[in-house]
């Protein structure tokens, strides 16, 4: 497993802290190094006639072809990526073709050193890759195009794909076998933002299509012929194992073709899904159920707030943070408890796999693909070399599809193995993803804050309980003396702890049987919720307008101040609303990008929330594709209403208590607000990322609404009728 | 065998009458635009059209479906005068894209009773349809973009 520990050690090198925000060093790959050894590195997938780095090739056809080193998960980047392409080369972003690069190097994030795409980190991380593969290529076209005319290179233009000079003119694809033959140039100026015809300006999804007519091809719709599906029997609970298995009556059952035991449960394959799961539905399994059967939601309350009494490992400290309680003029103390999630993507998991002649090929929708395939060549006794992965749409990610343990791209090999069958699809049913863990992991947050004569904060104590995502992955190399970052990002890196000079974050990672992951925008989806509610409540017991507070506190970090102040100017922040609506605000910022959210909720009848409207802001820098931007602030406000509102995963001896969407209630069309508006901040500072960090500041904004509502606060995620009327 | 007549075209149907249309059509005839998300109508990524009534195939049996019109998002994009898609274009709605095939097939039946709806009327007529990147406005939007074009013709503007 050479190429995961080199993989590794390239990650920690970086110092990157995957999924926070908490990004310290990183340089971007000179154009030499682009794809490695120069003018002809071939992509696994290309016979195109120039191939000037691993990220687009040209046909002799005139077809440009992009690889795209990240996955399209609905975020957006298959156009980004190849509108940055586009735009150096001089080409019709409309007119490229599109696909996921291979499991490949090349293909290695920017910083983090792995394939993977996660941490919202695509869009900055590629821009000058992207746009120097692009331009990279152009000056190859230029040169051999300046040769064909007999010119001076300086004296071609390049539009649209053609290379003109005087009245000589000649199309990409013509050029392309001659440009082949040149060796790689050097550094390649990038173009002047100010002739940007994409970039900034922004272009329209190039997936639309595909996906508007059943077209597009995610993992699940792949199908060979003499395909098996197979489904899995899990154990009911986590880590509990297989003691014995009577698979006569699924095999009864016709259209199952063969039961076999893996180490995660028991598949079934069959001829077709239903048939699977007929055959599933039959087997009788006794399980050894172990430690996992004590896992239950109302016991772990009890522990990680008894945990919360005494502090944990040191977040963040400076001062005397009990000398300086001891002199607040007022104190304010609250508790915020956060269930586990699961992310629930529509497209469940699946993994087809097919083994011939002595090589593998893989079709999932993952983010990261690399570990995949070093996970699947490891169980089946393979070379990674000889495995090649081929990324799909993903039919959703929010990080589930990101899992160091590659769970079901191993779980899928371990059936091919088991079983001897060269050609499987391995289905999860949606019973499965709900109950299959990787969770978002439960947290609890017990803050004690103190404030002088003036309502200023002074002292902040904060005491952090929950399970650690990077604890027992290979990624465990990130904890340092006993932090995982993922759990305390936007705790110990907030502006607001700056402004306080007595403060003590510290941190308990209890653990238990059940798996846990990043789940869109990971520690955020927790920290932002008892930081800015906390501040809330701080401006309230201070007798301040929650946002003049919030202005005063973040007065040194403008680009908290230009999000916050742009979403509350467009929401009319302070402005009278009509009867029995309420206003929220918060402002939080995440994978590098500052998001400010308005929300106007009322109140249903019985008591629940409905929100109406969310004004929103954001500052991530240069915004590639507004449009785009604005799309994935709309997506995360959504997802993190359903967090905030209904989102709630309980165990009770160690099962799962919900199943599918009737019992893990997640927001329809009616749960959202019918009225969502995104502002951009006109921004030259550094990129930060866009699909994760609309969502952090959802729950505390609708939180402090229903304060403004009602005079109660909500410190009990989600804000169902349950935990109001609690 | 049972015989079933999806997008105009008659397939004989290797399927035990107990399964879903959804798996038939999946699994069996080979059509993948309608997907797959719960099993249980909770999210309408199944959505399709049996004699023009929005279902959901993943608890529709195939023995309901013998006899009848079954349309899916492959025969709704063969018709030219699709405004629906159109505006979904018009507008960037899919994200994953997983849950859009549903998503169109209930929208369709929508405007076809009702040409003219509110946002309550699209509110109650998705509720079926789950959309985890929340598309939910923008999908709103194209509806109400799509029924525009449908009653003046062109492309709504």
């Amino acid at each position: 497993m050479s190429t995961l520990n080199t993989s590794r050690r390239n990650f920690l090198k970086t110092g990157a802290v995957l999924g926070s925000g908490l990004l310290i060093s990183f340089t971007v790959p000179g154009a030499k190094k682009l794809g490695g050894a120069g003018a002809s590195v071939l992509g696994p997938q290309s016979g195109a006639a120039f191939a000037p780095n691993a990220y687009l090739n040209i046909t002799a056809d005139n077809e440009v072809l992009v690889y795209l080193a990240h996955a399209e998960m609905g975020q957006g980047i298959w156009t980004t990526l190849s509108m940055m392409i586009a735009e150096e080369l001089d080409v019709d972003v409309n007119k490229m073709v599109v696909q996921h690069g291979d499991a490949w190097t090349p293909y290695n994030h920017t910083m983090f050193g792995i394939q993977i795409t996660g941490g919202s980190s695509t869009t900055w991380s590629e821009f000058d890759r992207y746009r120097k593969a692009g331009a990279t290529a152009r000056a190859l076209l230029v040169q051999a195009a300046a040769q064909k005319f007999g010119v001076n290179p300086a004296d071609c233009k390049t539009e649209n794909g053609v290379v003109t000079a005087g009245d000589k003119s000649a199309t990409y694809g013509e050029l392309a076998t001659a440009a082949a033959a040149l060796p790689a140039p050097g550094d390649v100026p990038l173009k002047d933002p100010k002739s940007w015809r994409y970039i900034g300006k922004g272009t329209k999804r190039l997936d639309t299509p595909a996906k508007i007519n059943g077209t597009a091809k995610f993992g699940m719709d792949m199908q060979f012929p003499g395909m098996l599906t197979a489904v899995v029997l899990h154990a009911p609970v986590f880590g509990g194992k297989v003691k014995t298995v009577d698979a006569a009556k699924a095999k009864a059952i016709p259209g199952v073709r063969q039961v076999v035991q893996i180490p995660s449960g028991v598949a079934v394959l069959a001829d077709n899904y239903w048939a699977a799961k007929k055959g599933r539905a039959a087997l009788n399994v006794d399980w050894d159920l172990g430690a996992g059967v004590k896992v239950d939601s109302a016991a772990m309350l009890a522990e990680y707030k008894q945990l919360a009494q005494q502090p944990g490992a040191t977040a963040n400290k400076a001062g005397d943070v009990d000398s300086a309680m001891s002199k607040a003029v007022k104190t304010v103390e609250a508790e915020y408890t956060f269930p586990y999630l699961a992310h629930s993507p529509m497209e469940p998991l699946n993994v087809t796999i097919q083994l011939k002649d002595g090589k593998c090929e893989i079709w999932t929708g993952t983010q990261m693909p690399g570990l995949d395939q070093g996970a699947a060549a490891k169980i089946l006794g393979l070379k990674p070399e000889q495995i090649r992965v081929n990324t799909v749409f993903l039919g959703g990610g929010f990080g589930r599809r990101a899992t160091p343990s590659s769970d079901f791209v191993s779980e899928a090999a371990e059936i091919v193995k088991a079983s001897g069958k060269p050609l499987v699809k391995m289905v999860w049913s949606r019973e499965d993803d709900v109950r299959g863990g990787y969770y978002r992991p439960a947290f609890l947050h017990k803050i004690t804050a103190g404030l002088n004569a003036q309502g200023q904060p002074i002292a902040w104590k904060h005491t952090i309980v929950g399970q650690s995502i990077m604890e027992g992955t290979l990624f465990a190399g990130m904890i340092k003396d006993g932090i995982d970052g993922s759990s305390v990002e936007g705790v110990t890196d907030s502006p607001y702890m700056e402004a306080i000079p007595d403060r003590l974050v510290t941190l308990h990672s209890p653990k238990n049987q059940v798996p846990v992951l990043w789940w869109r925008s990971v520690g955020h989806t927790h920290t932002a919720m008892a930081m800015e509610a906390m501040i809330d409540e701080l401006a309230h017991t201070a007798g301040k307008d929650p946002l003049a507070y919030r202005q005063e506190l973040l007065k040194h970090s403008p680009r908290h101040l230009a999000a916050l102040n742009l979403a509350a100017e467009k929401a009319g922040w302070g402005k009278p609303l009509p009867a029995g609506r309420f206003r929220g605000i918060a402002v939080h910022e995440s994978f590098l990008s500052y998001v400010a959210h308005v929300v106007e909720i009322s109140l249903n009848e019985d008591g629940t929330i409905k929100v109406h409207r969310v004004v929103s802001a954001i500052d991530c820098g240069l915004a590639v594709n507004p449009d785009g931007v604005k799309a994935q602030i709309e997506s995360g406000i959504n997802y993190g209403v359903s967090a905030a509102l209904l989102g709630e995963i309980t165990l009770e001896q160690g099962r799962v208590k919900q199943g599918n969407f009737n019992d893990y209630v997640v927001a329809r069309m009616f749960d959202t607000p019918a009225d969502i508006e995104v502002h951009i901040v006109e921004s030259t500072g550094k990129m930060g990322g866009v699909g994760e960090p609309g969502l952090p500041p959802v729950a505390p904004a609708i939180a402090n609404a229903y304060f403004a509502a009602t005079g109660k606060r909500l410190r009990q995620m989600p804000f169902n009728k349950a935990h109001l009327s609690a | 065998m049972v015989k079933l007549k999806i997008n105009q075209k008659e397939y004989s149907v290797d399927a035990s009458p107990d399964m879903p249309l959804l798996w038939a059509i999946r699994d069996v005839v080979g059509l993948t635009g309608t997907k797959f998300g719960c099993g249980m109508a909770q999210c309408g990524a199944c959505t399709v059209h049996l004699d023009g009534e929005a279902v959901r195939s993943c608890v529709t049996l195939v023995s309901r479906a013998v006899g009848k019109e079954i349309v899916t998002i492959e025969g709704l994009s063969a018709d030219p005068d699709n405004y629906l898609q159109k505006a979904w274009m018009e507008l960037d709605v899919p994200q994953c894209g997983y849950c859009q095939s549903g998503q169109i097939m209930s929208a369709a039946v929508l405007l076809r009773e009702n040409p003219n709806p509110t946002d309550e009327d699209i509110d109650s007529a998705m509720s079926g349809n789950i959309c985890r990147c929340g598309t939910y406005p923008r999908i709103r939007k194209a509806i109400h973009l799509a029924a525009k074009m449908q009653r003046e013709g062109g492309n709504g503007k």
